[in-house]
């Protein structure tokens, strides 16, 4: 229920003072509420749920996730199994 | 798909869970706080790729399985009356009331129509202004905003004939009060990641120092999950209780404070009765006065309605992590995602549902 998909803003305008925007989901294009990330831009990518943008997605959190990883597996490699 | 895809890579998985092995030295129960959670943790497996030290406990966030039946029975009331168009999200139209579910209904002429959004049923209401537009306003913190929106619009551009039925419950009040149930055996939670896009991390620094609970802040896809739950499992062997974010790409820890502005300025707190928990103060939203002309629950004439649930169901225990799904006689046999006997069957994200989609009930029998 609380579904929220990360999908990349294709287009933004003002719908009776309200921002909204075209954003695509893997080709599939909805209309969404924008009005509360108010700093999305055409090609950022938007968290959306129920057609309403709850946050814009921060490019380099996204990264550092995969530099943790990286630094679990150097941990991994250093550690000597056990006999 | 970008920013999903990456996040279900087998290999990388393994080496989170090789590291959740590595560091455990002493069991753990653990409680993913969402239904989402539930769901993708069983879909993927996530719950075999841990060591044996580490149990997952399925927490009660999902809406659509604590919405208490007294108020399934109200939106069918309300949209049994001639002329009203109803409209709801898709996965509360299975959801049996006293009176049978939703879906039954639309079969028997009623005009119920399944939206994506609040701001779709708003459109529909424009679009029909002779008719009665009727949203089923359920939801966590997550959905608030949309909602909050829709009735904003609705009041701002006079759009009369639109109204919520509003279901609205929070994720904090509900934490608390199964932290403190008599046999709690949560050791450390992953809290909502979705829910903290709106709500920031704050509100949960208190839960951890009072309750002595690490919180970690998670995603949905595999790696988020495995990466809460090794923070977790870090806190609990160090014996720290703090609240950690490990959804940072979307979360914040002051969430969207002019979502959160919008919210303030169309609900207001109120007690909810939480299905197979019971009343639980201050943990739910109405709306505020001043949109007393948008709320169904002041529009309709309501009666009180007598509910009652199966004695065989034990999901109110699922729903608090004191018991699994293979713990209950009735899971997959006389209760089933096609007949729910009760609250974690209503929905994919319940915790009975989520089993027998992939099929555990098997399992479950095998072992019997």
């Amino acid at each position: 229920m609380c579904l929220a998909v990360p999908g990349r803003v294709a287009e933004t305008y003002r719908e009776n003072g309200v921002l909204m925007g075209k954003v695509e989901f893997s080709g599939v294009a909805r209309r969404v509420c924008l009005e509360h990330v108010p700093d999305a831009r055409v090609d950022d990518y938007v968290l959306v749920h129920v057609g309403f943008a709850l946050s814009k997605i921060d490019a380099e959190e996204a990264r550092k996730v995969f530099e943790f990883l990286g630094e679990l597996r150097q941990l991994g490699e250093l550690e000597i199994p056990s006999p | 798909m970008k920013y999903i895809d990456e996040y279900r890579d087998g290999p990388a998985a393994r080496s989170v869970a090789d590291a959740i092995a590595r560091t455990v030295r002493r069991p753990w129960s653990l409680m993913e706080v969402c239904g989402g959670q539930t769901h993708s943790i069983v879909k993927y497996g996530i719950d075999r790729l841990l060591p044996p030290e580490v149990d997952l406990l399925h927490g009660p966030g999902c809406p659509v399985c604590v919405t208490p039946l007294e108020m399934i029975d109200r939106a069918h009331a309300v949209a049994a009356r001639p002329g009203v168009l109803f409209c709801s999200f898709g996965d509360m139209l299975r959801v049996p009331g006293s009176r049978g579910d939703l879906l039954s209904l639309k079969a028997k002429g009623s005009d119920i129509r399944i939206v994506y959004s609040p701001l779709d049923a708003l459109r529909l209401a424009v679009q029909n202004p002779e008719r009665p537009v009727v949203f089923f306003a359920i939801g966590f913190e997550t959905t608030t905003p949309a909602n909050a929106m829709a009735a904003w619009q609705a009041r701002r551009q006079g759009i009369r004939n639109f109204s919520l039925l509003v279901s609205q419950v929070l994720v904090p009040p509900m934490i608390s009060a199964l932290l403190q149930s008599p046999g709690n055996r949560v050791q450390a939670l992953l809290g909502p990641g979705h829910v903290c896009t709106v709500m920031g991390t704050r509100e949960y620094e208190p839960i951890a120092a009072r309750y002595k609970v690490p919180v970690v802040i998670t995603g949905f896809e595999p790696l988020d999950l495995l990466q809460g739950i090794l923070l977790a499992v870090r806190q609990l062997e160090e014996g720290r209780a703090e609240v950690e974010n490990a959804y940072a790409r979307v979360v914040g820890a002051d969430g969207n404070a002019s979502a959160r502005a919008l919210v303030e300025d169309v609900f207001e707190v109120c007690d909810r009765k939480w299905r197979g928990i019971g009343i639980i103060p201050k943990s739910g939203l109405r709306l505020r006065h001043e949109y007393r002309g948008h709320d169904a629950e002041k529009l309709y004439d309501l009666e009180e309605l007598e509910t009652r649930e199966s004695p065989l169901c034990i999901s109110g225990q699922i729903l608090k992590g004191l018991k699994k799904p293979k713990d209950c006689p009735a899971f997959g046999t006389a209760c089933t995602p096609d007949s729910p006997l009760g609250a974690t069957m209503v929905s994919s994200e319940g915790a009975c549902a989520a089993y027998h989609a992939y099929g555990r009930h098997l399992e479950a029998k095998e072992v019997r």
